[in-house]
């Protein structure tokens, strides 16, 4: 019988500030033994628990993609014991890694499809999974237009500058930053993510929406996406819940009849407003 | 059925002791729980139920999931599953069915826990008919019933000075083998009759038609009042047969320590707090519509039965005398409004 508890040992090879507040450090990890690699067969949206071996274990959305093989990126916020001792982790660190957890986003059914992916704050990460694999040379031309809206209080609070700055230079992918108030040296957008979005005005025909992002965002980012035509189908969403077994066992992260670790993390918001809102 | 007189089922418990892990309820203080025992002698099996239900035996309050050691630049992890053979004897049926629901979570079609799973298929399940049920039972109204023989490899029925043993199973057919048991005679046959006649169950609860009334109770205003006495200890969960939830936490020494799990409870605060400080379930009538829609309906809609075996420890152990009879008898009588936000 598979253990679902063991985790598969990982090196933290990186351990990087990734924002200017200190408080979002990116983990890039590797794997022990080149054959667990293998049997951590993940997709986009996918999570994983992260054990500090000795303190706990947490779970994560896994920031990297499966088209960047051979390790595995953790953006991680500090928020309590577990990711306090992770940001203080030298590297070359032996952690452990329980995964891949939960599902994927469905980019199966986003083929042929135009994207439009908003995110905001530091729940970009899983996001971020899913724009490297479409724009991946072996997947770009499965899909169709691809629209990133992302919003950050302060330009020092986006995740993945450099990244950003790649995507931009990129005619494949539209990418749109915004920050909440001007900053002296920013060129680009000034305003909230659902104002943005609004000017933005992606199409809804043909296309599927993805978003993540504080809940404050999310609120008021729905009725635009609604103006704009995009039907509860169409608006895929990643949701966060306390875990601790990340397999629909231990009982504190469901959603009505539904557990966000092992059902979720995405649902599509259809699915959500068959849920009670308790989330 | 075959016929066991009790002097020599002691001797029988000697025997399985030297073979097997035996639980049996003792009586501890004022009340009984399910411990392992080195002799036959201390077993009671003149009682009404424990305290905590036998769930303990396959699902333990504090496990050890691995332990891990750092070395040679690695790390070294070291399951811990408990393969001993067991024997759980004297158990009701109610807490025999529990098993069966427990079953479903902790053996899903996607994840197979091996800590309960395999001390579940170690485990031969000996039962005991309630000759007087307790007030508080109200087990024949979740489809159980004083003998039912669901879950169980073998069923005890007391006569007296002697016990009707059914065998329901090839593995309590195994248990017996090598006792040479005589066929129960139509006496004793007769007498088992008698007993089972004689149990009868004071409270019913009418589960008709619940599950639709949930299905569009949740936004209801119901739910502010009923949790109101509620003191949010968690009696109810920790000794309910059919709660499994539970936490993980490392312990660490130097450079090895191991990973426990320990029984957690729906009704905690904490037990959703997110590391935002944001709680989906902040106050007590969130954690109390929780449980009784767990038990009453997530469940009935995941795996198609009630999470409740009507054993009646949550009454016996609430310190407030919330009833989860009057409960669902309230919420059976309330008028379902639309549901909405």
């Amino acid at each position: 019988m598979k253990n679902p508890y063991l985790p598969l040992p990982m090196r933290l090879v990186k351990n990087f500030v990734e924002t200017e507040d200190k408080l979002i450090h990116t983990f890039t990890l590797e794997f022990l033994n080149e054959e667990d690699e293998k049997l951590f067969q993940y997709l986009p949206g996918q999570f994983a628990e992260v054990s500090v071996f000795g303190v706990g274990e947490a779970p994560f959305g896994i920031a990297s993609s499966p088209t960047e093989p051979g390790h595995l990126k953790f953006s991680v916020a500090k928020v309590g014991v577990v990711t306090t001792t992770l940001h203080q982790l030298p590297e070359g660190t032996v952690l452990g890694v329980r995964g891949p957890l939960g599902n994927n986003y469905p980019i199966e059914e986003f083929k042929g499809k135009n994207l439009v992916v908003i995110g905001g704050g530091f729940a970009f990460t899983t996001l971020r999974s899913l724009i490297t694999y479409i724009l991946h040379p072996d997947h770009r031309g499965d899909y169709g237009e691809l629209t990133v809206i992302y919003g950050a209080r302060n330009p020092g609070l986006l995740l993945y500058k450099d990244e950003l700055a790649e995507w931009e230079k990129r005619p494949d992918i539209n990418l749109v930053c915004t920050i909440d108030r001007p900053v002296e040296g920013w060129n680009g957008r000034v305003g909230f993510v659902p104002t943005v979005t609004k000017e933005v005005a992606p199409s809804a025909e043909n296309a599927y929406a993805v978003i993540c992002g504080p809940p404050v965002m999310i609120k008021f980012t729905m009725p635009v996406l609604e103006e704009l035509g995009f039907a509860p189908e169409q608006i895929i969403m990643s949701l966060e819940n306390r875990m601790k077994c990340g397999i629909g066992m231990c009982g504190r992260c469901n959603v009505g009849n539904k557990y966000v670790c092992k059902d979720g993390p995405i649902f599509t918001r259809a699915q959500l407003n068959q849920l009670p809102n308790e989330y | 059925m075959l016929l066991v007189n009790k002097g020599q089922f002691t001797d029988w418990l000697n025997q399985l002791i030297q073979v097997y892990q035996v639980y049996a309820p003792v009586k501890e203080d004022d009340y009984f729980c399910f411990k392992k025992i080195n002799s036959g002698d201390q077993v009671t099996l003149n009682y009404t139920n424990s305290k905590v239900p036998p769930k303990e035996v396959l699902f333990p309050r504090s496990e050890k999931l691995f332990c891990y050691r750092y070395e040679n630049g690695g790390v070294q992890l070291t399951e811990q599953i408990d393969e001993s053979k067991k024997i759980i004897v004297g158990l009701r049926p109610c807490d025999a069915k529990s098993f069966l629901l427990l079953d479903g979570v902790f053996n899903s079609d996607k994840y197979h826990d091996p800590y309960y799973l395999t001390r579940r298929n170690n485990t031969v399940l000996v039962g005991l008919g309630c000759n007087q049920p307790a007030a508080t039972c109200f087990c024949t109204s979740l489809g159980g019933g004083p003998f039912a023989t669901e879950g169980l490899d073998l069923l005890l029925v007391d006569i007296g000075d002697r016990y009707v043993v059914e065998v329901l199973t090839d593995r309590g057919r195994e248990l017996l083998s090598g006792l040479e048991l005589p066929a129960a005679d139509q006496e004793a046959q007769e007498a088992a009759r008698r007993v089972k006649e004689g149990a009868a169950l004071s409270t019913q609860v009418n589960l008709e038609g619940l599950k639709s009334k949930l299905d569009v109770i949740f936004y209801d205003p119901i739910w502010d009042l009923i949790h109101e006495k509620c003191l949010g200890c968690a009696a109810c969960t920790y000794t309910c047969p059919t709660c499994h939830c539970f936490d993980i936490v490392d312990e660490a020494e130097g450079n090895e320590g191991c990973r426990i799990r320990n029984w957690d409870a729906c009704m905690f605060p904490l037990f959703t707090l997110h590391g935002s400080g944001h709680n989906p379930r902040p106050t007590g009538k969130e954690r109390f519509r929780q449980r009784v829609m767990h038990k009453f309906k997530y469940f009935v809609d995941n795996f198609n039965a009630i999470a409740c075996v009507g054993c009646g420890r949550c009454i016996i152990n609430c310190p407030v005398n919330l009833d989860i009879r009057e409960v669902l008898a309230e919420i059976q009588g309330s008028e379902v409004r639309s549901d909405k936000q």
